[in-house]
């Protein structure tokens, strides 16, 4: 019963972890058809943001993680936007390949500035016990973080006038900016929105996960799969796929291991591709948020 | 291709071959023919095939890896040489066909070949253990393999080619490949395959079967990285799972986009270049320059030229300066057949118009 418990407790966080840290990803691409490949390099920014300003600056953690991080990433990402990415809108595989130069670029000046080796900070909430098991009390707070991010992207999108414009823009540019809408101000602002929920991943992630210049590879290649998987439709796309691969992914780990574990992560997506090309909201959730 | 072009490139091929040397070391020249390889393999099924691979090193890494282990349960080289083409043939033609014909394109085709390349990376990495044996070699997790037998004269095992005779092996097969890819664009198939790369849906209205004529050309791209990783290992004489790395995987597609897609000389150039960049980044004497925080870190590098190139130079060197050369002799006296002939094949160059 303890050890139901412990897996149930697992597989709700490996799906909390896998929604976090692709809802940034999920918003880009969902809203704008944008695969940003140094998005892995944005959650560790996020990790990065939350741990100097609470290791260094002496700023309260959840302050760090929950505001500097989103904030931090939410700049940064307007300064690629508008040096980089906005000249290829439309161009699906040059983005993909100049955010791809992004992120090696990145992954030079993170070990430029906080050296090769990996840095941590403690996690604000202690552990508990079921049973014979102790688990993690933070874990908790990761999934109600994940859970909190998806309301919120659902919310903005679904009841705010920026939602509605946003969208609006996204499915056809020339009517919105008929409308007067400038629709490069809304392409840049919805970046900056991805940007800042990646940053929020990557500081509430940074208490568990250790932060290295090239540690955005684990983030990315995960990320890069749940969204695509989930296909175009935000909100349905992001819980199905992060679901669906959480339990995966925690089923084949309690079986064997955690490296086969995220191998059949892996070999689960490219099998779901292949059954379902445009993603399971591409299958199941057309036209739907 | 006429038999004037066959000789005009072997003739090149030669004198480069003998003149290099003179000027650069010759395990470092070994090592970016192998690139060289590599890079034209994705060459052709990326600039001509318009299939976008990122995970070209899943059949790099396996083409090294079919090699060591075939090398080291045979005792000699050869049986190893050759399945290290066909076996990353194989895989490509069944990984191709898997996804050809489920009718994926683009970034689909992407992240599938990249976790693909991600799988077998994180699996030979995770084989460190006892266990993990095939016939008499360990598969050795993130250490690889060392001390497997290296090419040697067919029929005399301990008759080794290593030195200036395996950097001239390595070349020969390079410009093999070369004119093999070559003549096969040239063949009624390469120019079928270069009319779906520029409108798919006219070639397949027009009776041709697209699917397995992209799987084709995936298992041929497959067969030259492989052979390209068997060269390569025998250059180093050590293999790791950084074979099959992310790294390594957006390097080939910086060396690619740099040289040109499109062509074929371009991203074997791109190779060499890039290939000699790198190997000079990391040289102890320029790292001394900068102390520890060295603003030449090579990803940091690489990455600014993958970006600075989408942005500016999409379509790579080569075809950029044989357009320019073309717009001079335009200016000199007139168009010739040739420059002209060539300056369209370059417009049409570009990665994804």
């Amino acid at each position: 019963m303890d050890l139901a418990a412990v897996v149930v407790y697992e597989v709700l966080y490996t799906i909390a972890f896998l929604a976090l840290i692709s809802a940034g990803l999920a918003v880009v691409f969902g809203m704008m058809r944008v695969i940003n490949l140094a998005h892995g390099e944005f959650v560790l920014l996020g990790g990065y943001a939350a741990i100097v300003s609470h290791n260094t600056l002496g700023i309260d953690i959840f302050v760090s993680m929950l505001v500097i991080a989103p904030l931090v990433v939410a700049a940064f990402g307007v300064v690629a936007e508008r040096l980089i990415i906005r000249f290829l809108y439309g161009r699906l595989i040059n983005t993909m390949l100049a955010t791809w130069g992004l992120s090696l670029a990145m992954i030079g000046g993170f070990t430029l500035i906080f050296g090769p080796t990996t840095t941590s900070i403690k996690a604000p909430i202690g552990g508990f016990a079921v049973g014979d098991y102790s688990l993690s009390g933070y874990t908790i707070f990761i999934i109600a973080s994940a859970i909190g991010v998806i309301l919120l992207i659902f919310g903005v999108l679904k009841y705010t006038r920026a939602g509605l414009i946003a969208r609006g823009a996204m499915q056809s540019a020339d009517m919105a900016s008929a409308f007067g809408y400038d629709t490069s101000k809304v392409y840049m602002v919805t970046f900056a929105a991805g940007s800042a929920l990646t940053g929020l991943a990557g500081g509430v992630l940074a208490p568990l996960v250790g932060i290295g210049p090239t540690a955005g590879l684990l983030y990315i290649a995960k990320a890069f799969i749940t969204v695509i998987s989930g296909g175009a439709s935000v909100v349905s796309g992001l819980i199905a796929s992060s679901g669906f691969f959480g339990i995966v992914s925690q089923l084949v780990t309690f079986a064997t291991n955690s490296v086969i574990g995220e191998i059949g992560l892996l070999v689960a997506a490219v099998i779901l591709l292949r059954l379902l090309p445009t993603g399971i909201s591409g299958r199941f959730f057309r036209n739907r948020l | 291709m006429t038999a004037r072009q066959v000789l005009s490139s072997v003739v090149v091929a030669a004198i480069l071959m003998f003149v290099l040397p003179v000027f650069f070391d010759v395990l470092n020249l070994t090592t970016f023919a192998a690139y060289a390889l590599l890079a034209l393999s994705l060459g052709f099924v990326w600039g001509y095939g318009g299939i976008l691979c990122f995970g070209q090193t899943a059949f790099y890494g396996l083409g090294a890896y079919v090699y060591a282990l075939t090398a080291i349960n045979t005792g000699e080289a050869w049986s190893g040489f050759f399945l290290a083409i066909l076996l990353p043939a194989l895989f490509a033609a069944i990984l191709g066909a898997m996804m050809f014909y489920g009718r994926l394109s683009d970034v689909y085709l992407a992240v599938v070949t990249l976790v693909v390349s991600l799988i077998l990376f994180r699996f030979m990495n995770h084989t460190a253990g006892e266990q993990w044996v095939i016939g008499e070699a360990r598969l050795g997790g993130f250490n690889g393999i060392p001390g497997f037998p290296t090419l040697h004269i067919p029929g005399d095992p301990e008759a080794y080619i290593y030195d200036e005779n395996l950097y001239y092996f390595t070349f020969i097969v390079l410009v093999l490949c070369y004119l093999l890819t070559r003549w096969l664009l040239g063949s009624p198939f390469g120019r079928i395959l270069v009319g779906l790369r520029e409108n798919e849906q006219r070639i397949e209205l027009l009776g041709y079967d697209v699917r397995a004529r992209k799987t084709a050309a995936f298992a041929f791209g497959g067969g030259l990285a492989g052979l390209a990783g068997c060269l390569y290992a025998n250059a180093a004489e050590i293999i790791t799972p950084e074979l099959f790395g992310l790294g390594l995987a957006a390097e080939i597609i910086i060396w690619v986009i740099v040289g040109g897609a499109g062509t074929l000389i371009g991203p074997m150039i791109g190779a060499a270049v890039l290939g000699y960049l790198k190997f000079v980044l990391g040289l102890r004497a320029v790292k001394e320059v900068f102390g520890r925080e060295n603003p030449l870190e090579a990803t940091l590098v690489f990455g600014t030229i993958l970006i600075l190139f989408i942005l500016f130079l999409p379509r790579g060197m080569v075809p950029s300066i044989r357009d320019w050369l073309g717009r001079a002799r335009l200016g000199r006296g007139g168009p010739r057949r040739s420059s002209r002939r060539r300056r369209t094949q370059a417009e049409r160059a570009r990665p994804n118009a």
